[in-house]
């Protein structure tokens, strides 16, 4: 069976992680800003997972790592969600700028 | 009794009594406090005659020259290894006749005062005032160092401010005070400044080694003050003697620094008679004689500024005298005219045989002044404490009512005038013949004054004992009689056989500047014009005042201006006040706290603010928007990563 | 245990001790009972030193001693005294025990005040008992902080504005100070030990940097122009004790520093650049006068008047004579008495009167003839009347000032004695409205005179200042040799 080349797995780990970007800095919506974080986190398993299997297939390293991003990002989300509903009973709004009390 | 003991005795005394009273305060009668004053200055009394007499006639002579003892003299300061501040005892002719008159004059003021203070609130502390102002006068006159005598000088003036403003809850009072001290003070700045000059020259603080360092001509110290480094054509140690001079003028009041003792006629009246008449406005006079060798031989022309200053002010102050209604003014004026006087005399006079006669005049002068300037005040004191006014209009025909007053306050004024056989006639000849013999311009200038001095004060003393009887109206009630006693009639008469026999005493025998036993010339030709102007002065003044008339007011309407500057005492205040409020305070003091407030601190402020400022502008950057955060945080590690790459590749 | 460490000692466990205790009564009586053991023992000190001294002690430090603190950094806990630090901690002795009397009336947060006044007064000690550049540093800052506190919480007027101000500039001046100490130790023998530094010749660079440091550094905290403007506003907020230890205490701090650290370590940088500062302390001598004229609050005078005084002190540290610097000394220990005299005699009539302005005033002297005659006292003392300790300290700046050969120091010398004119003027003013007169107040007719624990503390300050007038000899022979000693390295 052919074998995907490294450099598609790359340009798409690295589109998802502008899409990821994207989302990061231009949506509004703390959710959205929440999965735009997964997606980023998404996009470094990816590569971690890619360039284990291409340049290391003895190692298992990159799996480990991917493991470790994926138990912390669980973690982080669940914080994330609890600061967001905290956010939201106080604000009634999970929109990102309307939440700028934390200033000067 | 032993020389140092009794003048430990005779210093400290005082200062004990001072301290004793002002410390018990209220808690004293004031008939005890005042016993307690009076006997410890009639112990001083005794004991500075016994000095003089000790001085003089037993131990004080060595092969006819009075000699400088110093009998006591401890360090007290150390500055450096040349200059010390010592505290003793220095006893020469000048300091032993000066003690002579201080505890005298001030043992008759206290004894006068238990009387005129009577019923006073503060009376304990009149008393420690005056106490006080003793010993700081007899230290003053003793002072063995020239800090010595400033630590004293500045006593007296404190003593002085003290006793002006007794009556501290009078605003004349207060503002006579400060006047006083202020002027002094800024005289004294002076003095300091002439110490610091001449003791730096002459590496000494001490009068002794001072006189003799600087009063050769060919000692290295006066080679180096009087030659080098000029100011205004002057040399250092003229200067030197000018600033000191500056600061007796201050305390002598001489002309332009004279404005504060006529102020400080608000002082009760025989506190002006002993301070600001026969003691402390004389130590001017004092400290020019304490260096006469240095202003004789090494500096005449220092000399002869004060020869200059004291001729003016002597006529200055005779022609404002004249037109004054107020007794005590007149009195003061008198006072300036008369110091005046002694400052001419000693700058007239000048080093060896022949020359010196001024000197020894001036000192005679001073010490006869004393006695019968005293009375005349002591003797206005009590027609003021009969009449309750300073006020010539408020008196007039009191000769019935106050017939000792009236005798002894005739003696003093025969005795100002110059009227031959009394004190005053023997004193001011001599100062006269000195001018004669120096400088016709002062010669004529005396000569004119002293006719003005007999006209004022037999205008005075007809004013008050003649003239028409003063309206009995004048709503305290007084009782026609002399409601004094024994405690005011001792001193005048005391003081009217003082002012009667003091001009008896071969005074050439004590003071001279060279310190030797001289005998002081009488020229009878000399004698005649003061004494011709001098009942010149008192004719006038029987003619215009015996009787109530218009002359007087004839004569003062055709001075016109001039006259009217005279009663304003030619608007010397005003200048001062002008000066001080507007030039000083307007342009000199509001400017400064302006600077202090707008500038300098807003310069602190300033730095405030710019911090402020700077830190509100970028407090922007904190929006608290989180994905704003996030851009510069890219930002950041965009620029980081191209430095890094664009250094490491 | 050092000898030393007892003047820490005792204001430490007074100060702990007052936090246990819940009775306002008892606090006063701790603190007054503290106090007055270290002044009682600081007199001990004084004679057993003084002995010692006549034994035929020759060190320039005595009872010297050194704990290490952080020793990677060379920093120790050094102590060792001189007559010049022992003049010092008498002075802060006795303002302290003065001090606490006049707070008898305090009611609020008693404890933290007396708390922070003696946390204060540690701060001093401990910067006048150590040798050690940094431990030094440690203890002015640890007498900054409570000045903040006592203005901003026990003050009056505008205290938020005085004691920010204040707190910010002291601050200043010891961030200057820490630049110069650390650029002695890393320039020069990476020690903080003062008596080593003496004997050490640092090049010359690093002379001056240091002396401007240090030298403006110190001269933040004797309000030397153009950096006093915290004095004024600082005096007048803080409460009287406050304004006791500032002027009393906090200036000589300043003083002592810019002696003892910037002129005898540093005596080339001094010689080359010491006109700086004789202009500056000149321009305050004078100016500070003349601000003080046109001052109506009787706090503001007193501040103005310090920041003209203490520019006696700074020119007599400028001028580099032996008696200039003698002059110095006794102007810092005279100054300190006398300040806090006139403070605490101010602060007594406003307690009373609820105003400092002397227009409003009046008539003092005859309502409380007690307090009138301290203020006068005062004054007299401030405008150098001979018999009060401010004469001899002036006189002998004077005469010290004048040995300087040139004619700007002359200038500044005549500019200086000058001022006592102006004080004069402001002085008597002062008297003339506030303390004689007429009372023009009708309330001010149930004024009472002053109660036991104010004439206690104004009978001590009192004895001090003629004490010093009266015997200035007791000083120069206590600081005579040291003043040698700063002076022999000044010329070597």
């Amino acid at each position: 069976m052919e074998q995907v080349p490294l450099l598609h797995v790359l340009i798409l780990s690295t589109t998802i992680f502008f899409l990821g970007m994207y989302g990061f800095f231009a949506r509004r919506n703390m959710l959205m800003i929440l999965m735009s974080i997964e997606l980023i986190l998404n996009s470094v398993n990816i590569n971690f997972l890619a360039f284990n299997h291409y340049l290391y297939p003895h190692q298992l390293e990159g799996l480990f790592f991917s493991m470790f991003i994926i138990t912390v990002a669980a973690g982080e989300v669940a914080v994330a969600i609890a600061i967001i509903i905290n956010l939201y009973r106080r604000f009634n709004t999970v929109d990102i700028e309307d939440t700028n009390t934390m200033k000067y | 009794m032993n020389v140092e003991l009794s003048l430990l005795i005779l210093l400290f005394l005082p200062l004990v009594s001072f301290l004793f009273l002002s410390l018990n305060g209220k808690r004293l009668s004031p008939a005890l406090a005042g016993m307690i004053g009076i006997a410890s200055l009639s112990v001083v009394t005794v004991l500075s005659l016994i000095t003089a007499y000790g001085y003089f006639f037993e131990y004080g002579s060595v092969a006819d020259v009075y000699q400088k003892l110093e009998p006591i003299k401890y360090e007290w300061l150390r500055f450096n290894e040349n200059l010390s501040i010592d505290l003793g005892v220095l006893l020469d002719p000048i300091s032993v006749v000066m003690l002579v008159v201080i505890s005298f004059i001030s043992t008759m003021v206290h004894i006068y005062s238990w009387n005129y203070m009577h019923g006073e609130e503060r009376f304990q502390m009149y008393y420690a005032y005056l106490s006080l102002f003793t010993f700081s006068m007899l230290g003053l006159v003793v002072a063995v160092n020239m800090f010595q005598m400033y630590i004293f000088w500045e006593l007296v003036g404190v003593s002085s401010f003290l006793l002006i403003g007794f009556y501290y809850t009078k605003q004349s009072a207060i503002a006579a005070a400060k006047k006083a001290f202020i002027v002094t003070r800024f005289a004294d700045l002076g003095f300091l400044v002439g110490i610091l000059l001449m003791s730096n020259g002459a590496q000494t603080l001490d009068f002794g080694v001072l006189i003799e360092r600087l009063s050769v001509p060919s000692s290295p110290f006066t080679i180096a003050m009087s030659t080098g480094a000029t100011f205004m054509g002057m040399s250092a140690l003229a200067w030197g003697l000018i600033l000191v001079f500056i600061g007796g003028a201050g305390k002598s009041a001489m002309f332009p620094l004279h404005i504060w003792l006529p102020d400080a006629m608000e002082g009760p009246t025989p506190v002006s008679a002993l301070i600001h008449a026969a003691t402390m406005v004389v130590a001017g006079v004092f400290l020019v004689a304490r260096l006469f060798p240095i202003f004789a031989i090494s500096a005449p022309d220092a000399l002869e500024v004060v020869a200059y200053v004291g001729a003016f002010t002597a006529l200055f102050a005779a022609v404002i005298a004249t037109t004054q209604t107020d007794i005590k003014r007149v009195l003061a004026y008198s006072t300036i005219s008369q110091i005046a006087y002694m400052m001419f005399s000693l700058g007239v006079a000048g080093w060896g045989e022949g020359h010196n006669e001024g000197y020894t005049a001036s000192i005679f002068h001073l010490f006869t002044h004393a006695f019968f300037k005293a009375l005349l005040f002591l003797g206005a004191g009590a027609v003021i404490h009969a009449v309750h006014s300073n006020e010539m209009a408020d008196m007039g025909g009191l000769r019935k009512k106050l017939p000792i007053t009236h005798y002894t306050f005739l003696i003093a004024c025969l005795a100002i005038a110059g009227v031959p056989f009394f004190s005053g006639f023997y004193s001011k000849e001599a100062i006269l013949s000195a001018a004669f013999h120096d400088n016709k311009l002062i010669y004529g200038v005396a000569l004119f004054t002293s006719g003005l001095t007999a006209f004022y004060m037999f205008r005075l003393y007809f004013r008050i004992f003649w003239y028409k009887e003063a309206k009995a109206d004048h709503g305290h009630g007084h009782d026609n009689h002399e409601s004094h006693t024994w405690a005011m009639n001792i001193p005048l008469i005391l003081l009217a056989i003082a002012a009667f026999g003091a001009g008896y005493i071969p005074f050439g025998h004590f003071v001279s500047a060279d310190r030797s036993q001289v005998e002081l010339p009488f020229h009878l030709e000399l004698a005649i014009p003061p004494v011709a102007v001098g009942l010149i002065g008192i004719l006038i003044a029987y003619m215009f005042f015996v009787k109530e008339n218009v002359k007087a007011l004839n004569v003062q309407q055709s001075f016109g201006a001039f006259y009217k500057w005279a009663y304003n005492k030619f608007y010397i205040d005003e200048i001062y006040l002008f000066v001080t409020k507007k030039v000083l305070f307007n342009l000199v003091g509001r400017p400064a706290a302006w600077f202090d407030r707008t500038i300098v601190n807003g310069m602190i402020n300033g730095s405030a603010s710019i911090t402020a400022f700077s830190s509100e502008s970028i407090k922007k950057i904190q929006s608290g928007n989180v994905q704003t955060y996030a851009l510069y945080f890219l930002g950041g590690v965009l620029v980081v990563t191209s430095l890094l790459i664009y250094y490491f590749q | 245990m050092n000898i030393l460490t007892v003047l820490l000692f005792i204001p430490l466990v007074t100060v702990l001790s007052i936090l246990f205790v819940r009775n306002d009564r008892a606090i006063k009586w701790m603190a007054f009972g503290g106090s007055s053991v270290q002044l009682l023992f600081s007199i001990w000190l004084t004679g057993h030193y003084m002995s010692l001294r006549s034994a035929g002690e020759t060190a320039p430090m005595l009872f010297q001693s050194s704990v290490a603190w952080f020793e990677p950094l060379n920093i120790y806990f050094r102590t060792g005294i001189d007559g010049i630090s022992l003049s010092m901690i008498l002075l802060t002795a006795l303002v302290v025990v003065a001090g606490v009397l006049v707070s008898w009336k305090i009611e609020k947060q008693v404890k933290e005040f007396f708390f922070l006044i003696l946390l204060l007064s540690t701060g001093a000690y401990g910067f006048f008992i150590t040798t050690d550049l940094f431990a030094l540093f440690f203890f002015l800052e640890l007498a900054v902080i409570p000045k903040y506190l006592l203005i901003g919480v026990w003050g009056s007027g505008k205290k938020d504005y005085s004691a920010m101000k204040l707190a910010l500039m002291l601050m200043f001046g010891s961030a200057l100070v820490f630049l110069g100490i650390t650029a002695l130790y890393f320039l020069g023998g990476h020690t903080w030990n003062i008596l080593e530094i003496a004997n050490l010749h640092l090049p010359i660079e690093v002379q001056r940097v240091a002396y401007v440091l240090l030298f403006t550094g110190f001269g933040v905290f004797t309000a030397m122009f153009p950096f006093h403007t915290w004095a004024p506003d600082g005096h007048s907020s803080a409460p009287t004790a406050a304004s006791m230890f500032l002027a009393g205490i906090s200036m000589k701090l300043g003083g002592y520093g810019a002696l003892r650290v910037a002129s005898w370590l540093l005596p080339d940088a001094a010689h080359e650049l010491s006109w700086i500062f004789i202009i500056l302390a000149s321009i305050a001598i004078i100016y500070g006068a003349f601000a003080t004229l046109m001052q109506t609050d009787l706090k503001y005078m007193n501040a103005y008047s310090s920041v003209s005084h203490c520019g006696f002190v700074v020119l007599g540290i400028s001028m580099l004579t032996k008696a200039a610097i003698l002059g110095a000394i006794m102007q810092m220990v005279s100054h300190g008495v006398m300040t806090a005299l006139f403070f605490a005699a101010i602060g007594m009539i406003y307690d009373r009167a609820h105003t400092r302005q002397a227009k409003e005033l009046g008539g003092m002297l005859k309502q409380t003839p007690f307090i009138g005659t301290a203020f006068i006292i005062a004054g007299l003392c401030s405008l150098g009347l001979p018999g009060f300790s401010g004469f001899v300290s002036e006189m002998t700046i004077f005469i010290g000032s004048w040995e300087r050969i040139g004619a700007g120091y002359r200038i500044a010398t005549v500019l200086a004695a000058a001022s006592i004119v102006v004080t004069a003027v402001y002085i008597l003013r002062a008297i003339g409205f506030a303390i004689w007169g007429t009372i023009t107040n009708k309330e001010y007719l149930g004024l009472k005179d002053a109660s036991w624990n104010e004439r206690l503390a104004v009978v001590m300050l009192v004895a001090g200042i003629v004490l010093i007038g009266f015997a200035p000899f007791l000083l120069t022979r206590l600081v005579g040799a040291d003043v040698d000693i700063i002076f022999a390295s000044l010329v070597k």
